[in-house]
């Protein structure tokens, strides 16, 4: 039995870029259950404190304590990018790719590829170069090529951004059935009704610190400061 | 004008008649550079990449020689290789000077600045692409640069082939450490540059585009093998 990387708790963390501050000091923990939505104004720090917990952005102070070692947090969490990175391959080997790295055989990665190209409707583009796919079928390819190494834990940095209602629909649905198999979600969006539809807790971010976090029904139902409440209502806070 | 007109059917003559000198030179030219170029690509390649994803102290400085080295002039580098491997030199014992490996040697060293420095580029954009990616997959790094060499395949393939627009061009280094010997070392730029000076202007002309109808060749074929241009950008 392989113990989990979770929980992870950022402790009083702070990063700071040029001299400014873009986040913290923040005190955070991401258990081993839910599906978190980090929710907050542009320019509330929402991708830094995603970057953070994933590790790709260094703390200036504090420190993330995870429940294993670095070697199993490094290959158990994934990332998505707001802005889905296409690497100059076909659909199918941008998918076997994270497999092939950590030394799947080549054909059983080829039909994890293929089986991933299935769920995610693009089995007739498996051969096209994923640079040629739309906006959707990018995020799709991109979500899939994340979960392919079946991740304990899986951040998001508004995948939906700039979608229609169809493809963002296809990754909801998608990210519904990996949740509901026990994958931890932590996802960054300004997307009110994503938010309702997804979330059980919520951390509301406003200028580098998070303002309220809990669980997401208490904090739709009423918030507890008022620029939270401000900001449901879809006023500029 | 009459040498020019002379020169372009000396050239069809050789080619029609299929001149086994011509054809020996050709082929001693081919082998030569095509040798040196895939001896660099394999040096400048992996360099390059390097270059573009490692950072260490002096790494700015390094690519600002790398790229000054582009310029190296051939003559000096035949002079060095002349002087490396003559008899009193330290790899004198080899007895590789006259030899289309001391040839080789001269080109690699002239070529690989240029590979390693036009690599560094196309990969230095491709790393910017990539970088987050990579890192969050917790790729280690010699991963990272074989993803970047093969997926900036097209582009390094530019890199590849300007190394061997300026081998197949070169004439200075390799006339000081080949020594334009029939049969042994000649190619095309030594033939044309002896033709020359025995003011035979209409062989060395033919000569001539010989030699600029085997670059234009060679580059149309990596071209058409690497299906560059036809499926558009990456």
């Amino acid at each position: 039995m392989v113990g989990s990387i979770l929980p992870l708790e950022l402790r009083e963390a702070v990063v700071r870029r040029r001299g400014k501050r873009l986040l913290g000091p923040v005190d955070l923990t991401v258990g081993a259950k839910g599906f978190t939505i980090v929710m907050g104004p542009n320019g509330s720090g929402k991708t830094t404190l995603m970057r953070s917990l994933h590790g790709l952005q260094r703390l200036t102070e504090g420190e993330a304590v995870w429940a294993a070692g670095m070697e199993a947090v490094r290959k158990r969490q994934a990332y998505v990018f707001q802005q889905p990175v296409m690497m100059r391959r076909s659909v199918r080997d941008n998918l076997a790719y994270p497999l092939l790295l950590h030394g799947t055989k080549k054909a059983a990665a080829r039909m994890a590829a293929e089986e991933w190209a299935a769920r995610i409707d693009l089995t007739e583009a498996l051969d096209r170069r994923a640079t040629q796919l739309s906006g959707g079928e990018r995020q799709k390819l991109a979500l899939a090529r994340a979960l392919i190494r079946e991740p304990e834990l899986l951040f998001l940095d508004e995948p939906c951004a700039n979608l229609d209602g169809r493809a963002t629909r296809d990754i909801e649905a998608l990210l519904k059935v990996e949740h509901e198999r026990g994958t931890r979600i932590v996802m960054a969006t300004h997307d009110m009704g994503q938010a309702r539809r997804l979330a059980t807790d919520i951390v509301f971010l406003l200028n580098g610190k998070i303002h309220e976090t809990g669980p997401a029904e208490p904090f739709f139902a009423g918030p507890a400061t008022p620029e939270a409440g401000a900001f449901l209502k879809g006023d500029i806070v | 004008m009459s040498e020019i007109w002379e020169g372009m059917k000396a050239a069809v003559w050789l080619i029609v008649t299929l001149d086994p000198e011509l054809f020996d030179i050709t082929l001693r030219s081919l082998q030569v550079t095509v040798t040196a170029v895939v001896i660099a690509s394999a040096i400048g390649l992996p360099l390059g990449a390097l270059l573009a994803i490692q950072r260490f102290r002096y790494r700015r400085a390094t690519i600002a020689v790398l790229n000054a080295l582009m310029g190296l002039p051939p003559v000096v580098v035949g002079l060095i290789v002349y002087l490396m491997l003559s008899r009193s030199g330290p790899f004198g014992v080899f007895g590789l000077l006259f030899t289309p490996t001391a040839m080789i040697i001269a080109q690699v060293i002239i070529i690989t600045p240029l590979i390693a420095s036009i690599a560094h580029q196309a990969i230095r954009d491709l790393w910017a692409e990539y970088h987050d990616l990579m890192i969050s997959m917790n790729t280690t790094k010699g991963q990272r640069i074989r993803t970047l060499l093969w997926d900036g395949r097209r582009a390094l393939m530019t890199a590849s082939l300007a190394g061997f627009g300026r081998a197949i061009g070169e004439v200075g280094a390799i006339m000081i450490v080949g020594g334009n010997i029939d049969n042994a070392t000649r190619v095309l730029t030594t033939a044309i540059a002896l033709e020359t000076g025995k003011g035979d202007f209409g062989l060395a002309l033919g000569l001539g585009f010989v030699l600029i109808g085997l670059a234009i060749f060679v580059n149309l074929t990596i071209h058409w093998v690497g299906r560059t241009e036809s499926e558009g950008r990456w």
